[in-house]
């Protein structure tokens, strides 16, 4: 009879439901004795896939026994890796280790609600606390411990400029902010976009911001921002609001429209003259074949010289990792002078330590890494490292308000109230 | 109707599966966010402590949901108002026996078999300020400044920027509406219309006294189908515009997004869905309601 085949058809299917869901939640229990590494990264593009699996094959030469598993989550600059992350890790059902921003981003996220093991004694019994910067340990630490090891640095406070433009215009690049105003002020009556800015993504704003910050505030201000120690509503702040302000008169008029590489590309393509943006802009501009020093430049953010805006990239060791002796064993090799020194020339960041290999650098990250030694290092706040994703998001709202509205008061206020219900 | 016990326990056995399924995954889920919706829970550990209300008046506080509500209103009326006369105009002119009938039919209804993805980037390219149908209009003479989805203009709360959104809704789904208009043309029968004609009434006559008329249930059905579409728009916005300038182009959808799964405040994201589904039921329930007791 029909009726009954249907029956037995649906009651068969609910079946085969049950341990599929069972499945998916429990697969932890069914793992071997720490036979495996499972990394989720959300590394997809070319140079950073091709970094991280160099990075793999330098661990497997060493540990060829381990069983390594790339768990790649593309899509949507990590928030999709994010949410699949966050399923996993409160599911009880935890990867090995996984990419995450050091900094705030990986402290107010996931070590203050007690889902990380802290790290410190790789560091220590390696005898490498000294070779990694203390203003970076600083950020990487929370009540004293590390909880993630760097693989990578990249810096936020880099003006890339056009140099034909400069040279034709018989201009200097800006190194002071009084510079810029004086500089963009030429370049506009001559008819060229000063300040290329892109707004897409939500957050191109803040990161132009933090810079501006910096400038007005100086290192130990802006550090202040982020621990309540600087007042968001104090005349300093305002300040630099009222710079970022009159820097928007300089903007291109699709600033909403486009991403930061598209803003990099104006420049790149003479229709822009400067752009604020981290040092992956280096690595397209190699990739689209320009030759650095020569089509394009590079300055500190004007105003921010003798500072390091620093974000990076960490892997850390969760609670219940199903294989945590693999996990030690990747984030020392991470943590190594040649794991840092495979990783990073491929990637275009500069190595977390100071003792890198500098044969293996270009001309860009060799400047960039002669500062890091050198200049205060502070955390970005646009890319997880000063500030908690919760605050970040909604000052990144509060931005895409001031560009349009331009109400200096109004965001300080609302910055202010943000910080006293984030900032510890 | 009399039915023998026998049948009525096949018959629940039957739809047993899929009420468990719905029951949990679309009903126990919507309990689910509810209570999120009046917790604590940011980061990402949950957090049931109850506040009350709080995430519901501090969105309702914010500017940005503001703006996302007048958005979502502007967004859907022009998007239903398009569609609906775009799509009986097609479909009308279609089935007036024009050479080529099917021809024009697949041309008009292929957008819908794009994704919104799609679409979003296709417009996004073609809207885009300096290098897209504005180079076009430049060469032609037309006044080619539009800042399209760029301007954030406001005039009595609707943003200019919009308008490209809308478009570009309304080209992938005025085909949509064509196809279930022209199968409403279809089904009016020709006595009608021919009997309107013998007593001498105009064209124009017929399609307001006689077609138009006809066509109102189907209309309705569009006119829901469209509505919650657009009321919960997300996919397109997010390809083709982002938040735009001053959130010229943000919509309740992309907002609990960005507040969920990169901000991970999960209570007042879980309250922006709610106000969504809130909006829908708002449409959807009472045409259900209707057609239930039609059926009835």
């Amino acid at each position: 009879m029909k009726l009954r085949k249907l029956v037995a058809l649906s009651a068969g299917l609910l079946l085969l439901l049950i341990p599929m869901v069972a499945l998916a939640g429990g697969g932890a229990e069914e793992e071997r004795e720490e036979e495996g590494l499972e990394i989720v990264t959300w590394w997809t593009a070319g140079g950073e896939a091709e970094a991280l699996s160099a990075l793999i094959d330098l661990y497997r030469e060493q540990y060829p026994d381990v069983q390594v598993m790339n768990s790649t989550v593309a899509g949507g600059g990590g928030s999709q890796a994010r949410g699949v992350l966050a399923s996993r890790m409160v599911g009880g059902n935890p990867p090995d280790t996984f990419q995450v921003h050091g900094g705030a981003g990986i402290i107010g996220t996931w070590v203050v609600d007690d889902f990380m093991e802290p790290v410190t004694h790789i560091l220590e019994d390696n005898d490498w606390m000294d070779v990694f910067p203390q203003d970076v340990i600083d950020i990487l630490s929370y009540e004293g411990e590390i909880y993630s090891i760097p693989v990578n640095i990249h810096r936020s406070n880099v003006m890339w400029y056009n140099m034909a433009i400069f040279e034709e215009n018989d201009l200097n690049p800006p190194e002071t902010l009084d510079e810029f105003f004086e500089v963009a002020e030429v370049l506009q009556d001559r008819g060229i976009t000063p300040l290329a800015l892109g707004g897409t993504d939500g957050w191109e704003p803040t990161h132009l911001l933090e810079s501006v910050l910096l400038a007005e505030l100086g290192a130990d201000g802006y550090r202040g921002l982020w621990n309540g120690n600087t007042a968001w509503d104090g005349d300093d702040v305002k300040a630099a609001l009222g710079t970022f302000v009159d820097m928007l008169d300089y903007i291109n008029a699709d600033q909403s429209a486009i991403t930061n590489i598209d803003a990099a590309e104006y420049v790149a393509e003479g229709e822009a003259a400067m752009t604020v943006m981290g040092d992956w802009v280096h690595g397209f501009y190699l990739a689209i074949g320009l030759t650095p020093g020569e089509d394009y430049g590079w300055i500190p953010t004007p105003g921010t010289g003798g500072n390091f805006i620093m974000l990076t990239d960490t892997f850390g060791l969760p609670k219940d990792a199903p294989n945590p002796n693999n996990v030690e064993k990747w984030l020392t090799v991470v943590a190594s002078r040649e794991g840092q020194d495979t990783f990073n020339p491929i990637k275009g960041s500069i190595s977390a330590r100071t003792d890198a290999d500098r044969d293996k650098y270009d001309v860009y990250l060799l400047s960039a890494m002669d500062d890091f030694e050198r200049d205060s290092i502070v955390p970005s706040v646009a890319h997880g490292a000063a500030a908690e994703v919760g605050w970040m998001s909604r000052l990144n709202d509060a931005m895409t308000f001031i560009v349009e509205d331009k109400d200096i008061e109004a965001a300080a206020a609302e910055m202010q109230s943000l910080a006293d219900q984030y900032a510890r | 109707m009399i039915r023998s016990k026998r049948e009525i326990r096949k018959a629940v056995l039957l739809v047993a599966p899929s009420i468990v399924l719905v029951g949990v995954f679309v009903y126990g889920f919507i309990l689910w966010s509810l209570r999120t919706s009046v917790s604590a829970w940011e980061g990402i550990r949950p957090d049931y402590t109850f506040v009350g209300l709080q995430n519901y008046i501090n969105l309702f506080r914010s500017t940005r949901f503001q703006i996302d509500l007048w958005n979502t209103a502007y967004f859907t009326l022009f998007f239903i108002v398009l569609c609906i006369s775009l799509g009986f105009l097609l479909a009308f002119l279609i089935n007036r026996n024009v050479r080529g009938e099917d021809i024009f039919r697949t041309i008009y209804l292929f957008p819908m078999a794009l994704s919104f993805i799609v679409t979003g980037v296709v417009w996004r390219w073609m809207l885009n300020p300096t290098f897209g149908v504005n180079v076009i209009l430049a060469n032609l003479g037309l006044p080619s400044d539009w800042g399209w989805y760029t301007d954030p203009t406001r005039i009595a709360g609707f943003h200019v920027a919009l308008t490209a959104l809308i478009l570009a809704a309304a080209w992938q789904f005025a085909g949509y509406t064509m196809a279930i208009f022209l199968a409403g043309l279809r089904g009016i029968p020709s006595e009608v219309v021919e009997s309107a004609r013998i007593d001498g009434a105009s064209e124009i006559y017929i399609v307001r006294k006689v077609i138009v008329p006809m066509l109102k249930p189907i209309t309705l059905s569009a006119v829901i189908v469209l509505g919650h579409i657009s009321l919960k728009i997300f996919d397109l916005v997010m390809a083709m515009t982002g938040r735009g300038p001053r959130f010229a182009t943000d919509f309740p959808g992309v907002f609990m997004f960005e507040t969920t799964f990169t901000g991970n405040r999960y209570g007042e994201g879980a309250a922006i869905s709610i106000v969504m589904l809130i909006m829908v039921a708002v449409v959807v329930v009472p045409y259900l309601y209707y057609s239930f007791k039609r059926e009835d």
